[in-house]
């Protein structure tokens, strides 16, 4: 279908600087296959010796028509889709998710689920910005770090296995509760954790948050300031690097995250090193959240009993008429939502991930988006690494902690 | 509706003549499509939205008018605050004037939805496709777009598919 045009600089001539043209700055590609894009990135550069004149960002390398795919599935089936976006934040998406299906059909969710799906999100946050803090350190030749951080990454996935049989596309959290309850072993396995992981975070602060060699990659590189930041749209711990304090977790809390007492770390400096600190302040205020949240994990059901949306158990299909004829309505056609479009919106641990979701009154949706924060993030790069080095463009990018999966959807 | 919102609905009315829907607490304004920028402009500088959240279309093929809604999602962080104002456009050629001089955000949204559904940005600074290869046609994500699944090769057209796959041949 595609056919392949030959590129000219014609295509980027309102790009690039005038020097470009006459070959006075050099035009460098950077990418789609260099390990420090962190995927399939490509970066055009403009470079007058080492200096960055202008980073033009192509993307699309991972572009999978996620979008596109859910509307031709149901609502329940569409879910796994979710998973694939965002690869280092699945129980996150998955709650994007279930949050806006479930807002769209009006359908509650019962307590015990609703602290589950906080802890596992939290669990989930730690570990994205274990491998955002673990390639942040490789990227800066702290190569230690790396090996230290996915070890304790192991530890999240083998609790996100327990729960759902899969390490990373779980897809546990269902429209109007989870797939099933957690099993016994789940606590434990929780509280070691909580046990083990303050810890280890001093070990990552004592390797690097006073390193000389890391402070000088990193102080005052990257300045980005608060309007500049709210102009592009950067949400998350990018923006709160920059000394804006907006988290929906406490803005529009939702999932009963107002019942937790955490704080939101915030720093003015808005550089990479300040994003930096944001990050890791960001580990202990979620472990807080995790060890309120299992403290007072409620007992009871951990899905609705709205049976028009949420399958029975298996227990009461061979007893009950309804229930045989409910779980063949669900598996075979899904259940139809009203023609009306919502904005849902949580907190990823790289910003606000939004789902717009519209019905058209069938079983399966009429437009699905995904409002991913990564997309937005790296739209100020451009602006970001102007007059730097080419060595810092490696630190700001792996500071803004993209994921392409999240972009290109 | 909440008091504070109340009143933006009422300005933008007052302003630009918009209807307003409410569904499950959000707000969805109905602006015409040369107001847009004007309407953006007035929230951002009076009312505080000072982020565009989210920014896409829906298609709602075979309907010819409106056949598209371009969809702009505003948070105010100060007064912490939403509303969604959705742009109806026709079928044929559709066109927005672009946002891009209200919220930089703007320009690479806008560039996904040339991309994704032909919307053309008026007076956009770089209105190239964003996802898509170059030499793409047609706009993937319209309702009339075809999914594109592959057809299955049995044995008696095994050969005339093969034809067509994009591998390399002897």
């Amino acid at each position: 279908m595609a056919q392949i045009e030959e590129v000219s600089i014609d295509q980027f001539k309102h790009l690039v600087s005038e020097r470009a043209l006459t070959g006075e700055t050099m035009l460098l590609n950077m990418g789609p296959q260099h390990p420090s894009t962190h995927g399939v990135l490509r970066l055009l550069l403009e470079l007058d010796g080492e200096t960055i004149v202008n980073a033009i960002p192509d993307i699309g390398y991972l572009h999978t028509g996620i979008e596109k795919n859910m509307e031709a599935k149901t609502y329940l089936k569409a879910e796994v889709m979710s998973d694939r976006l965002d690869y280092m934040n699945t129980i996150g998406n998955n709650l994007a998710y279930c949050m806006a299906v479930e807002k769209l059909v009006d359908l509650d969710v019962p307590e015990r689920a609703q602290s589950i799906r906080v802890i596992l999100t939290e669990l989930q946050r730690i570990a994205s910005h274990l491998v955002w803090v673990g390639t942040f350190g490789l990227d800066l030749a702290a190569m230690s770090m790396f090996l230290y951080a996915f070890r304790e990454r192991e530890a999240i996935l083998d609790i996100l296995e327990l729960c759902s049989g899969q390490r990373m596309m779980t897809t546990y959290l269902r429209p109007g509760g989870l797939w099933r309850d957690v099993p016994v072993e789940f606590e434990t396995a929780v509280r070691d954790f909580i046990k083990m992981f303050p810890k280890r975070i001093d070990e990552y602060e004592a390797l690097l948050t006073k390193n000389p060699l890391f402070l000088d990659r990193l102080l005052g590189i990257g300045k980005l300031d608060a309007a500049t930041a709210l102009q592009y749209g950067v949400t998350g711990p990018t923006l709160r690097a920059s000394g804006v304090n907006w988290d929906l977790r406490k803005a529009r809390p939702y999932c009963g995250y107002e019942q937790y007492d955490f704080n939101i770390p915030v720093r003015t400096e808005g550089d990479t090193y300040a994003r930096y600190i944001v990050r890791i302040e960001e580990f202990r205020e979620s472990l807080k959240i995790v060890e309120q949240a299992l403290n007072r994990l409620p007992l009871g059901p951990v899905q609705s009993d709205n049976r028009k949306f949420v399958p029975p158990p298996r227990s009461e299909i061979g007893v009950s008429m309804e229930a045989l004829i409910h779980h063949f309505k669900l598996w075979t056609e899904g259940f139809p939502a009203p023609k009306a479009s919502v904005y849902s919106a949580v907190e990823s641990p790289r910003g606000e991930l939004g789902v717009y979701l519209e019905g058209d009154g069938s079983a399966k949706p009429r437009r699905v988006h995904w409002r991913t924060p990564s997309f937005d993030n790296l739209a100020v790069l451009p602006k970001i690494v102007k007059g730097h080095l080419v060595a810092d463009l490696i630190a700001i990018l792996a500071s803004i902690d993209i994921v392409l999966g999240d972009i290109d959807r | 509706m909440d008091k504070k919102l109340e009143t933006i609905v009422q300005a933008l009315q007052g302003n630009f003549s918009t209807t307003f829907e409410e569904f499950r607490g959000e707000v969805h304004v109905f602006v015409k499509a040369e107001n847009i920028v004007d309407a953006l402009t007035l929230l951002r500088d009076k009312y505080d939205f000072e982020l565009l959240s989210a920014m896409t279309a829906s298609d709602y093929w075979p309907q010819q008018s409106p056949r598209f809604h371009v969809i702009y999602q505003l948070t105010s962080l100060a007064k912490n605050l939403s509303v969604q104002l959705r742009v109806p456009l026709n079928g044929d050629q559709p066109r927005i004037p672009t946002a891009t001089r209200v919220y930089e955000v703007a320009n690479w949204r806008e560039r996904e939805l040339l991309d994704m559904f032909g919307i053309e940005p008026e007076g956009h600074p770089d209105p190239r496709r964003i996802l898509m290869p170059e030499g793409t046609e047609g706009y993937p994500l319209r309702r009339d777009f075809p999914l594109g699944y592959e057809e299955p090769q049995f044995t008696f057209n095994y050969e005339e598919i093969d034809l067509q796959k994009p591998y390399a041949k002897e």
